[in-house]
């Protein structure tokens, strides 16, 4: 017989719960549009540095619990990341959606996956969504300017990838009773 | 890792129909994101309205966020000064800082008034500014480069006014809401400032770069006189901006004019004064209001 390792207090606590309902459908909503509220945060950029946070955390859901999300969630989600971007209203939006329908085929093309196939179709969506927003906000930036934005972002994205698996793990908690 | 949950829907009408719907309103949030981003082309203030209820929204989040900004950082100076030479090596350095750059724009002046002797007519002496305020966020993923301000309508503030902090010029307000404008920095490549060299008056137009820089354009062509160090202020034409205030130093010549560094780095400024633009017809017709109009 396998002995439980957790000590009875928590074995108690996880014995007739199961995850609350409004974490499991409220948390990736929730940590995307937080985390693209992050411009909104009082760093002053002088030159184009922090990583599209909201693009790495949605396009990191859709990796670690494909399906989660629904293929339409780039509408709203896309018009929340908008709001604070400073992009002109409706790129995060376009390209969201664009991105949503990419990794849904693409996890149709791979069914099996690695940690570095997953980095690298990640950094690829990356760096197009980045080059995207600069076509589409028409600024004369020399790309050399870009490549600190696009270097941090694409090694940023595999500590974003772990931090939505601490929320997919906070999401999951046992904190309804079953009745 | 493995697969994903099982995709097929196989006989199922009812998932037949929920994997094609999901489908059609993925594609069909695309086409609404291209519509909006078409009529924001066409007209940039189309949803002001929506981003100043979302700056208002979370400005009272930003402001406390932007006081322990400018706590922390005190903090760490401070504690920095202490490991180079003494915690008062920092505020000196920022004192010294500060007074070079009134040497210069007192310099400007000076010069100025030796030149225009007979035509100083008009007294800016006793403008007040509109406010004083923080920034408390900016577009840090663009490459546009916009800031938001809390101080809004209920401040007096207005679209077309000029900011500045103690070392120079920061920008000037796009949109206005309740609690909160939208700032266009000088470092925004549609933002445009009419300049000089502070020492003898070479006009130029100081262009952003998009990356903390700015392209000076000399306005007569011939040989280039820059060098690395000129200090240039703004020199007032057009109205918006008033003179003489310190706006950039050349960092690297080029054929057509050079490489500015703007002097006030709008991050490490706790607080900008808004000000009335500096000629009353400035807020008829501002040079270049619109940010997608081509300013170049």
């Amino acid at each position: 017989m396998i002995q439980p390792r957790l000590g009875p207090r928590i074995a108690s606590r996880r014995i007739n719960r199961a995850p609350s309902p409004l974490l499991v459908r409220t948390v990736p909503w929730v940590t995307v549009v937080l985390a693209s509220m992050v411009p909104a945060w009082p760093y002053i950029a002088t030159a184009p540095l922090l990583p599209p946070l909201g693009f790495l955390v949605l396009i990191g859901w859709q990796q670690i619990r494909p399906g989660l999300l629904p293929i339409w969630a780039g509408l709203p989600l896309g018009l929340a990341d908008d709001i604070f971007s400073g992009q002109p209203f409706g790129s995060a939006i376009l390209l969201w959606s664009l991105a949503m329908i990419a990794l849904d085929m693409i996890d149709a093309r791979l069914p099996w996956r690695t940690f570095l196939l997953d980095w690298v179709v990640g950094a690829a969506l990356i760096v197009a969504y980045v080059l995207g927003c600069m076509l589409i906000a028409g600024a004369n930036v020399p790309l050399v300017a870009m490549a600190p934005l696009l270097v941090l972002a694409v090694f940023v994205y595999p500590l974003v990838g772990r931090a939505v698996a601490l929320f997919d793990r906070f999401r999951l908690l046992p904190l309804a009773k079953v009745r | 890792m493995g697969p994903s949950a099982n995709r097929r829907s196989g006989n199922s009408r009812r998932a037949q129909y929920t994997t094609f719907f999901s489908y059609v309103a993925g594609g069909a949030g695309a086409a609404v994101g291209a519509v909006f981003l078409i009529i924001s082309f066409f007209q940039p203030g189309a949803f002001s309205w929506l981003r100043g209820v979302g700056a208002d929204a979370v400005a009272p989040v930003s402001s406390a966020a932007a006081g322990g900004k400018t706590a922390s950082r005190n903090f760490f100076e401070s504690i920095g000064g202490y490991f180079a030479a003494g915690s008062k090596n920092a505020q000196l350095r920022h004192d010294l800082e500060r007074a070079h750059v009134r040497l210069i724009e007192a310099d400007a002046i000076a010069a100025e008034n030796h030149r225009l002797k007979a035509l100083l007519g008009i007294s800016t002496q006793g403008e007040r500014p509109v406010a004083t305020a923080r920034l408390v966020g900016s577009s840090a993923s663009s490459t546009r480069r916009f800031a938001t301000l809390d101080a809004g309508t209920a401040q007096g503030v207005a679209v077309g006014m000029p900011l500045r902090s103690q070392l120079g010029v920061i920008g000037r307000v796009l949109e206005v809401s309740r609690g909160t404008a939208r700032v266009l920095l000088i470092t925004d490549t549609e933002s445009v400032v009419p300049v000089r060299r502070a020492k003898d008056g070479i006009p130029a137009f100081a262009q952003g770069r998009g990356d903390g820089t700015l392209q000076l354009r000399l306005i007569s062509l011939g040989i280039n006189p820059l060098k690395r160090g000129d200090v240039f202020v703004t020199s007032g034409s057009g109205g918006l901006y008033h003179p003489n205030v310190a706006i950039a130093v050349v960092g690297s010549v080029t054929t057509d004019g050079a490489i500015a560094q703007v002097l006030s780095d709008p991050g490490a400024t706790d607080y900008v004064v808004v000000d009335r633009p500096w000629a009353s017809e400035a807020q008829a017709a501002p040079p270049s209001d619109e940010p997608q109009a081509g300013a170049r």
